[in-house]
This record gives structure tokens, sequence and C-alpha cells, in this order.
């Protein structure tokens, strides 16, 4: 397990912007003085006239992005969860979503997983915020084959995604021959019967780590991921609740309104099932090895399994 | 147009403005009347646009940041032949595709949705940005209030927009003076803006008369010739120009007239209307 190899998902989306860069003239990249932690600085320095930098002006970067969709081109535009949808939300709102606007959002450093540079800026909240906004795509890819092909998913279809990427090297999970991406289908990992675990982002893999360890005390997991969090496959997440009985959600992300809000507003409508949700529970985080910050906050998978254990005692 | 048929359709303009408002209960007269002059000059002389094909890719493009003063900008659009101009009386109406503040996916000539301060500036930076990406000639125009450029998106928009030498945008400032809780002086004062905006590497242009139509043509044809920096034309006006009782309050920044007031005010329109056939 060891050998596993790692990517980080930022580092998949600068290499995916160059790829489909080579591909496509009208896709552009603009950046806000961040292009070396965002992984954009790889397409810069393939593309340099199609890289824009905006400087550090994150809100006029979101509505210069929408002005350059209108005109028919495809902007990535590219930052910090925290400052893409934070500190720019209501240009998102405003200049991106009302218009519908064909426009990616690329956020890295997504969660605590950041690390050392503390709760400023590990974003918590960004799909949350991204929820709410009419006719927004919001895409958590778990790996770097997930991560690319999201990419190019969102370079396909027409109107405003928002990608959601971390700053942490990752497990690459989904190195099989039968993968398929498709925005707003689920993939279930891990058939099971006692639990269904649905996770998203880098929390796919601790939920797989978990159901290891659970399958060791005798619980069947079932794990789906979820990377596609808005709009949400409705189908699978009702399907594992009505064959599994109890639904456990994990995620690098406030338990307030990310995917545990969004799996349980279909559960209560359509197939009420008790949730648990694992996450951030509305606190900020702190300073510290993201590898060893996700352990304090029980989001690796050591941390999953002990809270489905606890939960379902 | 010449100037006399220029100013003859300001006048119509603003009586669209009048009953739009005056139908809707509710909307910006003051802005709108103040920025009348403009929209006239832009839309019927300035930008090089066809109303029967109005998503040309090749088209100028128009943004109005300063998206409250809606009526001003749907009046032109629907004298200029974009739609029935019958339809202005359906502003801000439940299912009319007028609303309160401009939406690209309803109205037709409509460049950008708008209405929240500050963001609109960046967006015809945006297109102006991406028509010297891919080596296109049309121009982009962007209408700013002089409340609005107190918001700090307006200096980041203009900082990229100088750095980048975007000569095809052209910014301009309805200088009234009076934004919603007093005179602009007073509140949060941004004087002085001529020198903001050259100190962000805009070629300035100051228009002493924004509601003189020969000004207008004088600084739009400067602002073309500029070559290597974006323009800002910052133009003195007066708010709600054209309607007597509104002349320069701010009390009628965003209130309607009644039926009275709706009779006196296309009165007062109809005066200079009157007056212009005479010349």
């Amino acid at each position: 397990m060891s050998e596993v190899k790692k990517v980080a998902t930022r580092q998949s989306y600068g290499e995916a912007l160059v790829e489909l860069g080579k591909e496509h003239e009208n896709l552009v990249v603009l950046d806000a003085d961040l292009a070396a932690a965002t992984q954009t600085g790889k397409f810069k320095a393939v593309f340099p006239e199609r890289h824009i930098d905006c400087g550090i002006a994150e809100c006029n970067m979101m509505s210069i992005a929408a002005g350059i969709a209108s005109t028919g081109k495809v902007p990535f535009a590219s930052t910090f969860a925290m400052f893409a949808a934070g500190r720019a939300f209501e240009q998102v709102r405003n200049s991106i979503g009302y218009p519908h606007l064909n426009v990616k959002i690329g956020a890295t450093h997504a969660g605590i997983s950041v690390g050392e540079d503390g709760a400023s800026h590990q974003c918590n909240e960004d799909i949350a915020l991204m929820r709410t906004i009419p006719g927004m795509t919001i895409i958590n890819p778990s790996d770097d084959i997930e991560a690319k092909a999201a990419v190019k998913a969102a370079y396909e279809m027409d109107g405003p995604v928002y990608l959601r990427f971390g700053r942490l090297a990752v497990p690459v999970i989904n190195d099989n021959p039968d993968y398929k991406f498709e925005i707003g289908k689920g993939v279930t990992l891990k058939e099971g019967t006692d639990v269904a675990i649905i996770a998203t982002g880098l929390c796919v893999n601790s939920a797989l780590e978990a159901a290891e360890k659970l399958a060791a005390d005798g619980i069947s997991a079932e794990v789906i991921n979820i990377h596609t969090i808005k709009p949400l496959d409705e189908e699978i997440v009702l399907a594992a609740a009505k064959k599994c009985g109890k639904v456990v959600t994990v995620e690098e992300h406030s338990v307030i309104g990310g995917l545990g809000s969004a799996v349980c507003d279909v559960l209560s409508e359509k197939a009420p099932t008790p949730v648990k949700k694992i996450g951030m529970y509305d606190k900020f985080g702190e300073s510290g090895p993201a590898v060893a910050l996700l352990a304090k906050y029980k989001l690796d998978g050591q941390g999953v399994y002990e809270q489905v254990k606890e939960y379902l005692a | 147009m010449n100037t006399l048929e220029l100013q003859k359709m300001a006048v119509e303009v603003r009586k669209g403005i009048v009953s739009a408002v005056h139908a809707a209960k509710a909307g910006h007269p003051g802005g709108s009347l103040s920025a009348a002059d403009v929209f006239t000059y832009l839309y019927f002389e300035e930008m090089n646009i066809d109303p029967e094909n109005p998503k040309d890719p090749n088209r100028d493009r128009f943004v109005l940041s300063k998206g409250h003063t809606a009526p001003g900008l749907y009046s032109a659009l629907a004298h200029r032949g974009y739609f029935p101009v019958e339809d202005l009386l359906t502003l801000r109406h439940l299912g009319s595709h007028l609303q309160g503040h401009p939406c690209v996916q309803h109205t037709p000539g409509i460049d950008m949705s708008s209405g929240s301060l500050g963001q609109g500036i960046s967006a015809a930076v945006g297109m102006a940005l991406s028509a010297k990406l891919s080596n296109d000639d049309y121009r982009v125009y962007t209408l700013l209030g002089d409340g609005e450029i107190q918001e700090g998106q307006v200096w980041e928009a203009a900082m990229f927009a100088g750095h980048r030498k975007l000569d095809n945008l052209v910014v301009i400032v309805d200088n009234n003076n009076l934004q919603i809780d007093g005179a602009i002086s007073d509140v949060c004062s941004p004087y002085p803006i001529d020198k903001k905006f050259e100190a962000f590497n805009f070629h300035v242009i100051n228009v002493a008369d924004g509601n003189d139509m020969e000004q207008l043509a004088a600084a739009f044809a400067e602002a073309r010739a500029t070559k290597g920096a974006p323009s800002a034309i910052v133009m003195k006006t007066l708010k709600g120009k054209g309607v007597s009782f509104m002349e320069n309050k701010a009390g009628w920044h965003g209130k309607a007239p009644n039926d009275e007031e709706y009779a006196i005010a296309m009165e007062d329109l109809k005066k200079v209307g009157d007056a212009l056939c005479q010349k």
C-alpha cells in the first residue's frame, strides 16, 4: 500500500489545462497571482498569450472571466477556494451565475488539507456557497484521474462550473480501465449492505480505507464516490439508502451545506433515512501538516472508520 | 444622425424613461435622465451595432455598469428598434423582459447582466481583453455612476485595463454628483475623478457638459483616436435632466413620479422637443 501513487489534484488541473489548451484555441486561463500554487503556471509556460494574470484582485478576475465568456471564449478562472467561492462569491453569483455564463472556476487549496497556512486559507464553506447559486455545477474530484476527466468534462459542457481541487498529494484510486467520468453520475466503488458511505474529494480514499477496516469487524459498507455535488446523482443516493438503511457522508468541508446536506435534502424528501454527516463540525481549521490535520479532524481512513463505528454502535 | 436629430431622439428617450418608471411605479429616473444623452449618442451614432442581429460577434459592446439606470438603456434600445417602444410600459412588471436591472438572457440588445455596482466595468474589461486576444476590432463601452466608483472593484478593473493598454475600451463616468444619500462629495468623495483614472494609466477626457451632443461627439472621437491606453470620459451631467422638478435632486434617484408629476414631466419634455422642432 505504501507504493501507491499520489498526486495533488491541483497538479492534475494544471496538466489538464495544458492538454485542453492544445486542442482548443478558445480556452483562456486566468489567475490572481497564484500561478505556481494553482499550477496554471504549467499552462502559462506553453501558452503565455492565453494566460491572464489579473494580479491580486479575485473579484475583478471573476467578472473579467464573465466578460470573456460572453464573447465565446472559455475562461478557467483560478485561485484558492477561499477567494474563488468566498471573497468573490457575489461576483460569481451576479457576473457568472445570473447570466449563466460559460465560466469554469478552478478553485484549488480547498479544505483543511491546505495545511500549514492555517484557517484563514482553509476553505470549508465553498461547496455550501456554490450550491446556492442556480445553475452552478460543482465537481469535487477524488484523485488525479478524476480531476483531469473533470476539467475536460467541464470544458465540454456549456455553463458555469465550480471545480474543487486540493493542495495535498492524494492516492490515485481510479486507475482502472473501466473508469468513466460523467458529470452528475456517482460511482459505486464498493458494494455493501450495512451502511452506505457517501464521500467526495480526498475523503473518497478515506472512505475506502474505512470500509476495509469495517469489513475486518464484520461490517459491510458500501462506498460511493460523489464527484459531482451539484447536480447530485439522486438515484445512486436513494438506492444506497434503501439498500443499507443507514447513510454516512464524508467530506473535507463543513457539515453545514456541503455533500452531507445535499444528501439529506434528497433523502428527507424522498426516502427518510438516518444520516451521519462526517466533516468539519462547525469549526475553523488550524496550522499543521495536512496529513496530521486530516487525522486530528478524523477525516482520514482511521478517523472515518472510528466515526462510522461509533455511529453504528 | 446629425446633432439636431440626436437631440430630438434624446427627448424621445427621456419620454420613454419617464413613462416606463411611471408605469412601473418604481425605478431610477434621476440617473437614467442624466445619461439619456450618452445612451442616445452611443446607440444612434457611436456604436457599430445592428438591432436585427443583436448577437453579432463583431458588434461593439455596451455594459451598463450602473445597472439601476436600466430605464435609460431600455428606452434607447427600444427607440433603436431592438424591441417595441410599448414594451417600456412593462418595466419591472411580472413576466416582462424588462427586469429592474439589465439581464442578458431576457432583453434583446443587452450585452451583460448588471446591477451589482462595480462588476460591469470588469465584465467590459473582459470583453475588451477578449477582442485583443483574438485580434477582433470591436470596441467596448461601459457607463459607471460617480457614486459607483466608490466600489473598490472599479479600481481593480481600472488597474487591469490600464496595465493591459486596452485602447478598445471606453469607460464613461456619469458625474451628476448625486448618490442616494446625497452629494458624492459629502457622502464619500471620489474626487478628483479624472486624476484617479490618469493614475491608472487611462487617457482621460473631461466633458464639461455631458448633456451636450456636440461635446459628447468630440469626446468619443478623441477616445476612438486614442491608441495604447484605455479612455475614460468623465462627463459632468445634471441628474434628472429635462424634468424640471427632478433636476439636481438626490430624492429622484430611485423614485417614480405619481400621475400628476408624470403629466408635468411629459409636458416639460414636450416643450424641449417642440423647441428643437423650431430649429
